[in-house]
C-alpha cells in the first residue's frame, strides 16, 4: 500500500435496515477518504447515519437485517468484502472502536484486565504474563491512577472518566492503525469529556492514528479535530477543515447547527434552534432532506437531490442555492 | 468472599429457628390429639395420662419445645410409630434415595435445558427456537405423575425394556452404582428431569437474548472477538442465574417428588411422607419436613455462596 492512498476510502456507502415493515435507508451514499493521521469528525444530529457509516468500517451490521452498498476500504482492505475469521482478524487489529457507554460496552462479569489481556492474546501469541504486562502498560498509557488494581477491577467499580479510559486502551490494545470512536465523551460529565478528549488527541498525536469521531457536539469536533463532515439523512452535506467550516459554514444545515450552539449566545436571549425535526429515514424526500426545515429552500430544492460542489480548498457543500447565498 | 460465606451462614440461624417451630407445632396444630392415632380407644382417662406424661406432652408447649430441640440437635427425631424404627434412619435412607433421583433428574433437566435455552436464545424466532420453546412449555405444563405412567406403559410394559417400580432388584432399599439398580432409576429421573429442564430452558432463553442484545456483545465482535469466543462471554453472563435456578429447582425436587417417588415407588422421602401422611405416624412425618425443610435452607446458601463465586457484582456493591 502507497503513503498516497488514503489510509479509509469510503466510496458510495448506503445503508438500508431491511429488519423493519418498511426499509430504513440510513445512510445514502456517503463518499468520505481519510487520510493517515487525519481526525475527522462526522458531526449530525440524532439519526443522521453517522454512528451507522462509522459501524460499517467495522462491518457491524447484521448481515440478514441490512443492506450495504458502495465500497469501503481501510488500510488497504475491502472491508465490506471481509466476513468471517478475515473480518474478526481485521477488528480490533487494524481499525478498533470507542463505544458511547463503557459501563454497557465492557463485559460486567469480567475484569478490565482479563478483557484487555483476551484482546491482545485474540490477535497475538502473547503468553498470559506478556499479555498482562501489555495490558498494565496500556492502562498506565491511558494514566489510569494506580493501574496494577484496576486491572482486578470490574468495570462497575470504576468511575465514569476512568471506565472510558479503560475503554480506550482495550481500543489500543493491538495497536490498530484506525481508531473509531462513536460519542466518546457524550455518556461523560463535561469535565471529565475534556480530559478523555485531550487524552484522545495526546494518543493520536503519538501513535500516529487516523480517528474517525463521530459526535453531535460541535465543540467536540473543533477539540479534536482535523476536519469536519457535517451528516444529515445520511448524506455528508458539507466538509471542510474545522475552522473553515467554523468560520465560514455554506450549508444552511452547518449553519443552523452553529447558530443553534449555546456556546455564544446571549444570557436570557431564546436559543436559535432548527425548526421542525429530522426526516423520516423510511420515506426520504426526492430532493434535498433538509429542505422542508430550510429558510432558503426554493421549488428546485424539493425536486432533485444536489450534488456536491466545492466551494474552497477542500471545502464542499451539497446544495442548490449557495452561489446566491453566499452573494446575499 | 469469606466474611461474605460467614455472613450468609448467620442468617440460616433464624430461617433454621422458624422451620424447627413450623416442624414442632405441626404434630399440635393437626387436628385430635397426637397419642389418639396410638392409643386404644378404649384406654381409661389415668392411661391417657401416664401416656401423655410419657411422651411430655403434659408440660407447656414451650418447655416441650427446648425438650424436642434438644433431641433434634444430636439427631434423635423419635421414634416411627408405625414401622418402630428411629425417624433418623427411616428419613435418612430415603433422603439418599431422593438425593440421587433428583440429583440425577436436575442434571438431565439442566444439561436439556441448557441446550434447548441457548438454541431458543441464538436462533430466536426461527422454527428450531419454536421447537425448543414448545418442549419446555410442555415440560412445565405436562402432568408428572401421566406423564410417569405413559412412559411407564411403553417402555415397561409394551417394550418390556425398563422396569416399572422401585429401587432396585427384589425391592431392594439400598442403592448402588450398578446396571440392576439404575435402570430403575431412568424412568422416575427423566418423568422427573421435565420439570426442571422446562424452567430452565425458558429462563437461559429469556437470558441469552438479553445478553445478545447488550452492548458489549458488539464490543467484543469490535475487537476481533470470534463467535466462539463471544459465547464463552454469554455463557459466563447467564451461569448466576443458570445456576440459582437449578439450585432452587433441586430443592424443590428433594420435597416436591411426591407424585412421582408414589408412581414409580421410589423410596424417597415423598414416598416416605405419604406413607407418613396416611399412616399419621406424625413424628415420622415430622422429621421427614424437618429434614427436607432444612436441606431447602442448606441449598439456598450453597447457591447464594457460587452465585456470589460467580457473579462479582452481588458481593462486591
Amino acid at each position: 500500500m502507497n503513503d498516497a492512498a488514503p489510509m479509509i476510502d469510503i466510496r458510495d456507502l448506503t445503508v438500508t435496515f431491511t429488519g423493519g415493515r418498511k426499509p430504513v435507508h440510513a445512510v445514502n451514499g456517503v463518499t468520505l477518504s481519510v487520510q493517515r493521521g487525519e481526525v475527522v469528525a462526522l458531526l449530525g444530529e440524532s439519526g443522521s447515519g453517522k454512528s451507522v457509516t462509522l459501524r460499517s468500517l467495522l462491518n457491524m451490521h447484521p448481515k440478514h437485517r441490512s443492506r450495504l452498498n458502495g465500497s469501503v476500504i481501510a488500510a488497504g482492505q475491502d472491508v465490506l468484502k471481509l466476513s468471517g475469521r478475515a473480518l474478526a482478524d481485521y477488528r480490533g487489529r487494524v481499525a478498533s472502536m470507542i463505544f458511547q457507554e463503557p459501563l454497557l460496552a465492557l463485559d460486567p462479569v469480567y475484569t478490565v484486565g482479563a478483557q484487555i489481556v483476551e484482546a491482545i492474546r485474540r490477535h497475538e501469541k502473547a503468553t498470559l504474563a506478556v499479555a498482562q504486562a501489555r495490558a498494565l502498560a496500556l492502562l498506565q498509557k491511558v494514566r489510569i491512577p494506580s493501574p496494577e488494581r484496576r486491572l482486578q477491577a470490574f468495570p462497575h467499580e470504576m468511575s465514569g472518566g476512568m471506565r472510558q479510559r479503560a475503554m480506550i486502551a482495550l481500543a489500543l490494545a493491538c495497536n490498530p492503525q484506525i481508531l473509531l470512536a462513536d460519542e466518546p465523551t457524550t455518556a461523560l460529565d463535561a469535565t471529565v469529556q475534556i480530559q478523555i478528549l485531550l487524552l484522545l488527541r495526546e494518543l493520536q498525536r503519538e501513535l500516529g492514528l487516523t480517528v474517525i469521531l463521530v459526535t453531535h457536539d460541535i465543540g467536540v469536533a473543533v477539540e479534536v479535530a482535523d476536519r469536519v463532515a457535517v451528516m444529515y439523512a445520511g448524506r455528508i452535506v458539507e466538509t471542510g477543515p474545522v475552522r473553515e467550516i467554523i468560520r465560514n459554514p455554506r450549508h444552511p444545515y452547518t449553519q443552523g447547527l452553529l447558530a443553534s450552539r449555546a456556546h455564544d449566545a446571549m444570557s436570557g436571549a431564546r436559543l436559535d434552534a432548527i425548526p421542525g425535526a429530522p426526516p423520516d429515514l423510511a420515506a426520504l424526500p426526492p430532493g434535498c432532506a433538509f429542505a422542508p426545515r430550510c429558510r432558503f429552500s426554493a421549488a428546485a430544492c424539493l425536486a432533485e437531490a444536489p450534488g456536491s460542489v466545492a466551494v474552497g480548498p477542500q471545502h464542499s457543500a451539497r446544495c442548490l442555492r449557495l452561489a446566491e447565498l453566499a452573494a446575499a | 468472599m469469606l466474611i461474605y460465606t460467614l455472613k450468609r451462614l448467620l442468617y440460616v440461624l433464624p430461617v433454621a429457628f422458624g422451620v424447627s417451630v413450623v416442624c414442632f407445632l405441626l404434630v399440635h396444630i393437626t387436628p385430635g390429639d397426637p397419642l389418639t392415632a396410638v392409643m386404644p380407644i378404649d384406654a381409661s382417662a389415668e392411661q391417657q395420662a401416664a401416656m401423655r406424661a410419657a411422651y411430655g406432652f403434659d408440660k407447656p408447649l414451650p418447655v416441650q419445645y427446648v425438650i424436642w430441640l434438644g433431641k433434634v440437635m444430636i439427631g434423635d427425631l423419635g421414634t416411627s410409630i408405625a414401622s418402630g424404627r428411629a425417624v433418623l434412619t427411616e428419613v435418612s435412607r430415603a433422603v439418599s434415595n431422593t438425593l440421587i433421583l433428583s440429583a440425577v433428574a436436575t442434571a438431565i433437566g439442566f444439561f436439556f435445558g441448557c441446550l434447548f435455552g441457548f438454541v431458543a436464545g441464538y436462533y430466536r424466532g426461527s422454527p428450531v427456537d419454536r421447537l425448543a420453546s414448545a418442549l419446555s412449555v410442555l415440560g412445565v405444563s405436562v402432568p408428572h405423575y401421566w406423564l410417569g405412567m405413559v412412559l411407564v406403559i411403553i417402555f415397561s410394559v409394551q417394550l418390556n425394556w425398563l422396569p416399572a417400580t422401585g429401587a432396585g432388584p427384589g425391592g431392594s432399599a439400598d442403592w448402588a452404582w450398578n446396571w440392576d439398580h439404575i435402570r430403575h432409576l431412568i424412568l422416575p429421573a427423566i418423568t422427573m428431569s421435565v420439570i426442571p429442564m422446562g424452567v430452565i430452558a425458558r429462563t437461559i432463553r429469556a437470558l441469552v437474548a438479553e445478553i445478545l442484545s447488550q452492548e458489549f456483545i458488539q464490543a467484543l465482535a469490535a475487537k476481533g472477538m470470534t463467535d466462539r469466543g463471544i459465547f464463552r462471554h454469554v455463557v459466563k453472563n447467564t451461569a448466576p442465574t443458570a445456576l440459582a435456578v437449578m439450585g432452587l429447582q433441586l430443592g424443590y425436587l428433594l420435597g416436591g417428588s411426591i407424585l412421582i417417588e408414589t408412581v414409580f415407588s421410589w423410596p424417597g422421602t415423598g414416598f416416605l411422607l405419604n406413607a407418613a401422611i396416611f399412616q399419621r405416624d406424625l413424628p415420622l412425618l415430622q422429621g421427614t419436613i424437618l429434614v427436607l425443610a432444612m436441606f431447602f435452607v442448606l441449598l439456598n446458601l450453597l447457591v447464594d455462596v457460587l452465585q456470589t463465586a460467580l457473579d462479582p457484582r452481588i458481593q462486591r456493591s
